[in-house]
């Protein structure tokens, strides 16, 4: 691949990631489950406050063991987006006002098929009235080739917090 | 002790009617860490946390910050979290193993068992002075272990474990014992740790059997997140054959159970997993086996006093609302399953724990959602003038019939009106005859 190449690819996965963002921004969550794989790993781990030195061991959960904030498939991202389309989920009725900032792209791996994408993310949630939530922190996607677009294959976020400083994780990431 | 909260006006369980006060004010939330917190037996942590000598794992007991150890010589110990000297945490990690616990500020350490043994130039600034015997880490004088899970008071006139929980065992053992009937065998697979602002009484309350708040997980019911995927159900329902009923006892715990009927059979589940299905259809029969009539008795969820809650069994863990303040409150869920189960069955468990329960639960969303707007809707001076209404089901429920306790076969608030009257009798300062409810004659017979 030439600079060149890498350079468009860069920018094309760019603007993938924002107009993914963009429609969960609007709540569009139906298209966004159509950019997601059938075989999608959809993964927040709980970060742990470890000794110096057991970080890569310890500190975060691991996908496919245990409790996490999220390991999941595609079905139950399903199910997510039908209980807030059911107009009766209380926690997303009315709904809350969500934007996604994503930054700091980086294509980590790119094969024919697939792009690993490293990035930053900072979903900002207002809720009702006075509810505010800042949810930051890393994420690594895995993208594989559709055509002339992309599906999401792995999802990867780290969340910069111990204790949930939040009520909900009733938003997507 | 005594007190000048005017409590027998905020809490009139005879008529049904308790006042917003205790769920808001500052005055009430001092009293409670005062006189109830530091009294009741409280949930600390599992045992398979801490399987080797040296492992600990910091929990919290209301407010406070303590540390579960197993000691170099295997006995288990909670400590307050705090060092003797100048008070630093002397330990901020959440679990590990140690065979000493360091403080950062002037490096005092401690051994596993408590004892305070590094003094840094204790010849020079202490010696003939300090005696390191009286500095030991400030450990809690009364400890439970009970299959698995370890329970911790701070008064050292509390009764024994068992005592405390009364009947209320028969329903923890759903809990704690193997889906096959043999006792205990549970380990803790993880535990979700989240902030949410309300009063941790809300939720508590919401475990002593409060079905009556069903309709508001009405989204998760119509999309279906069961075992077996159904529309219409949020779990899959093996308790269909099953008489509810929501049970109380003297000491303040509250349950929502099921007692199944005598000749109980399966109930299939977990339809898109037939191999998980198989394994529970197999401890469904070895419980029988092993229990007779007692495996008539099923869980749902419960309370026990004063801020455990459980789901017995989809899902199922054990849950502590740790106060805050008034209105916001720490949650801690530990997720149990059987230790010894096949790994596709504990993955297709821990599966559905995460879609269901805490902060990213389908279900329990919405359950923090009413607790949040519930608080925060009762702080208005206004609002504080109209107490909350408890009066379903007033008088109907029988006393040990058919099963130990005060049993109502109908929605009821009579658990939260029998929690609530021990709560005032906390926070009077009384003695543990009147906290363990041994004036209250008929069902003391039951639960003793």
């Amino acid at each position: 691949m030439t600079a060149v190449e890498r350079l468009l690819l860069k920018q094309e996965i760019e603007e993938f990631l924002y107009s993914e963002a963009d429609l969960l921004d609007q709540r569009k969550f139906r298209d966004w489950l159509d950019l997601l794989a059938e075989d999608l790993v959809y993964f927040m781990p709980i970060r742990r406050n470890v000794k110096f030195g057991q970080h890569d061991e310890k500190e975060n959960t691991r996908q496919g063991e245990g409790i996490s904030w999220f390991d999941e498939d595609k079905w139950t991202l399903t199910k997510r987006v039908e209980q807030v389309l059911t107009g009766v989920h209380y926690a997303e009725e009315p709904l809350s006002r969500v934007t996604h900032m994503v930054s700091n792209v980086r294509l980590l791996d790119v094969t024919p098929e697939q792009v690993t994408v490293g990035c930053r993310f900072l979903v900002y949630q207002n809720r009702v009235e006075y509810e505010n939530y800042t949810f930051i922190g890393r994420r690594t996607d895995i993208l594989r080739r559709n055509g002339d677009s992309w599906l999401i294959a792995r999802r990867e976020l780290i969340l910069e917090q111990n204790v949930l400083l939040a009520k909900n994780l009733s938003i997507f990431f | 002790m005594s007190t000048t909260l005017p409590i027998d006006q905020m809490i009139d369980t005879q008529r049904g009617t308790i006042s917003r006060e205790i769920f808001v004010s500052p005055e009430f939330h001092a009293a409670e860490l005062e006189k109830l917190f530091t009294r009741a037996w409280l949930f600390v942590g599992h045992e398979s946390q801490i399987p080797k000598p040296g492992d600990f794992f910091v929990s919290r007991m209301g407010q406070e910050s303590v540390i579960l150890c197993r000691d170099s010589r295997g006995a288990v110990h909670v400590f307050l979290n705090s060092c003797r000297h100048r008070g630093m945490k002397i330990c901020r990690y959440e679990q590990g193993n140690t065979s000493l616990f360091v403080c950062p500020y002037h490096s005092w350490s401690y051994t596993t068992d408590g004892k305070l043994q590094g003094v840094p130039l204790y010849r020079s600034l202490y010696e003939g002075v300090l005696n390191r015997e009286d500095w030991s880490l400030i450990e809690v004088p009364r400890l439970a272990c009970y299959k698995g899970t370890v329970w911790a008071s701070w008064d050292a006139e509390a009764p024994d474990f068992l005592t405390y929980l009364g009947g209320a065992v028969d329903h923890l053992d759903q809990v704690l014992d193997c889906r096959d009937g043999r006792p205990g065998g549970s380990e803790v697979i993880g535990v979700h740790k989240w902030i949410l602002p309300t009063n941790w009484k809300f939720a508590a309350e919401n475990f002593l059997g409060d079905t009556y708040h069903n309709p508001s997980h009405r989204s998760v019911d119509m999309i279906g997140i069961g075992p077996s995927g159904e529309k219409g159900q949020r779990r899959d329902n093996e308790y269909n054959k099953g008489q509810h009923v929501w049970v109380g006892f003297p000491q303040g715990h509250g349950m929502h159970s099921v007692w199944m009927p005598e000749q109980q059979e399966y109930q299939p589940g977990y339809a898109q997993y037939p191999e998980v299905d198989e394994y529970f259809r197999h401890c469904f029969e070895e419980r029988k086996r092993r229990q007779g009539d007692k495996a008539r008795l099923m869980p749902f969820t419960g309370n026990l006093f004063p801020n455990t809650s459980y789901h017995g069994r989809q899902p199922r863990g054990l849950c502590v609302w740790h106060p805050h303040s008034p209105t916001e409150t720490e949650a801690w869920r530990f997720f149990l399953v059987d230790a010894d189960a096949p790994a596709a069955v504990k993955d297709v468990l821990r599966r559905f724990y995460m879609r269901y329960s805490g902060p990213a639960g389908m279900t329990e969303q919405d359950d923090m959602e009413n607790w949040l707007y519930a608080t925060q809707s009762s702080m208005g001076t206004i609002a504080r003038r109209y107490p909350f209404n408890y009066q379903a089901s007033m008088g109907a429920y029988k006393t040990n019939d058919p099963i130990p306790g005060d049993v109502s076969l109908q929605i009821t608030d009579q658990t939260p009106r029998n929690y609530y009257r021990v709560y005032s009798r906390y926070l009077k300062g009384d003695g543990w005859d009147s906290l363990l409810g041994r004036d209250l004659q008929p069902i003391q017979r039951a639960a003793e």
